[in-house]
């Protein structure tokens, strides 16, 4: 199934509804870094609330998607993993070092306002 | 004698009876009834035999005597219908009341085996004439005995290890309080030695309150915590990652100097731990980063009234 991406105000949502096979990650990917030039957006938001599990090719999808949109010149924050999904994550070693985290969509939103703000530094 | 108990004496000859034959059941008919008889006499020479041998000093003599009543009527009806279920009812009612007095294991297998011994004594005495019949009378006794005493530890010990299954459940639930101090500011104080299975069940319900409080800072305080073994200490950085892919930021205060000094052995990455020393400032330093002021008035309440 191809992910949705909302486009809210300078921002990009890509909102997962159901499990994604690899090549869902792939094109989830491709849209995204395609409509961050597109729209000109500052910040991108993926939401993986519903996702129960996260093998170690969606986290390293997630991390290139990060960079690549780091990259065009925008900040990425991934929202809504779960508790088990987040404890096994780091159990496996995949601990998204250098990409943003959120509790969810609203801290999510509410990560970006103060990073696009010049001047903030609260992480 | 009657022409049963011949034959049963007869068969004991021959072979070993199983305790659901005949004769046995007519011995034990016997026995019982020879039991019922002297009900009284029997009894008060158990209680007497368990003051003698101090056991269940934590009752006292009118306690230990309306017991051994009801040990010794079921003991019998035990020996009657071969069943114990009724027996193991009682006894696990029984321990149910005597463990919280701090009755022992042997004590309890103490007692029994002793009535099992005053039993026995009664028996070698009416039956030492006839020392063929006496071993008969043994032969459907002795495993019936054993059961009974059989059911009754196993029925206490079962007792004491669920009691201590129900407690270890309250010192696990007791023992990881998640609270909020502060909106989106929660404290995990952490008191006593941490296994990894609690260490496990910290991280989850960490991660729990991190979701259900809507929480950006966590104050895990450690200071209760004497000491951690390498497999606890990288649990406690996972649980830092993890709580970061949650979006909150973790900050670990009263590291001890040993504590400190395992995690530099094991060559933890101190880069990801947000460490402060005691809790007063993890808190002061999660209120910095959650944007709290504190403002000191110039006289509080306390001032006031003192």
């Amino acid at each position: 199934m191809r992910v949705p991406i909302l486009k809210q105000g300078g921002y990009l949502i890509a909102s997962i509804q159901s499990a994604l096979s690899d090549e869902d990650l792939l094109q989830l990917q491709d849209d995204l870094a395609a409509q961050v030039g597109k729209f000109r957006s500052r910040g991108a938001i993926v939401d993986v609330t519903v996702l129960d599990v996260m093998d170690s090719f969606a986290v390293r999808t997630l991390r290139a998607i990060a960079h690549m949109i780091r990259l065009r010149g925008a900040q990425t924050v991934i929202v809504g993993i779960q508790p088990e999904v987040a404890f096994a994550m780091v159990q496996l070693g995949l601990t998204l070092e250098d990409v943003a985290t959120a509790l969810d969509l609203e801290e999510g939103l509410a990560y970006l306002d103060r990073w696009i703000r010049p001047g903030a530094h609260v992480r | 004698m009657s022409q049963s108990q011949k034959n049963a004496q007869r068969r004991a000859k021959d072979a070993p009876p199983t305790p659901s034959s005949e004769s046995t059941v007519a011995l034990l008919r016997e026995l019982v009834a020879h039991l019922r008889q002297n009900r009284t006499q029997l009894r008060e020479e158990w209680a007497r035999r368990i003051t003698e041998s101090q056991l269940l000093t934590a009752m006292t003599r009118e306690e230990i005597f309306a017991e051994a009543t009801s040990v010794y009527d079921n003991y019998v009806e035990v020996l009657e219908t071969g069943s114990v279920e009724a027996l193991q009812a009682y006894a696990r009612n029984l321990s149910e009341r005597i463990i919280p007095r701090g009755v022992e294991t042997h004590e309890v297998l103490g007692i029994v085996l002793l009535l099992r011994d005053v039993l026995a004594r009664s028996l070698f005495k009416k039956y030492q004439g006839d020392f063929a019949l006496l071993n008969s009378v043994l032969d459907a006794y002795e495993p019936a005995a054993n059961r009974i005493a059989n059911t009754v530890a196993v029925g206490f010990v079962q007792e004491r290890e669920r009691i201590i299954r129900q407690q270890q459940e309250a010192i696990r639930e007791l023992s990881t309080p998640v609270l909020q101090v502060r909106d989106r500011l929660l404290i995990l104080p952490i008191i006593g030695v941490i296994d990894p299975q609690r260490a496990r069940q910290l991280t989850e319900q960490l991660l729990r309150g991190i979701r259900a409080n809507r929480a950006k800072v966590v104050v895990v305080d450690i200071t209760g915590v004497p000491s951690v073994d390498a497999t606890v200490a990288n649990h406690l950085v996972q649980t830092v990652d993890a709580s970061r892919l949650m979006g909150a930021n973790v900050i670990v205060t009263g590291l001890s100097s040993e504590i400190a000094q395992t995690l530099v052995t094991i060559g933890v990455d101190l880069g990801k731990i947000n460490a402060v020393g005691d809790l007063q400032g993890g808190i002061e330093e999660a209120e910095r980063l959650l944007g709290y002021k504190v403002i000191l008035t110039v006289a509080g309440e306390v001032e006031k009234e003192a």
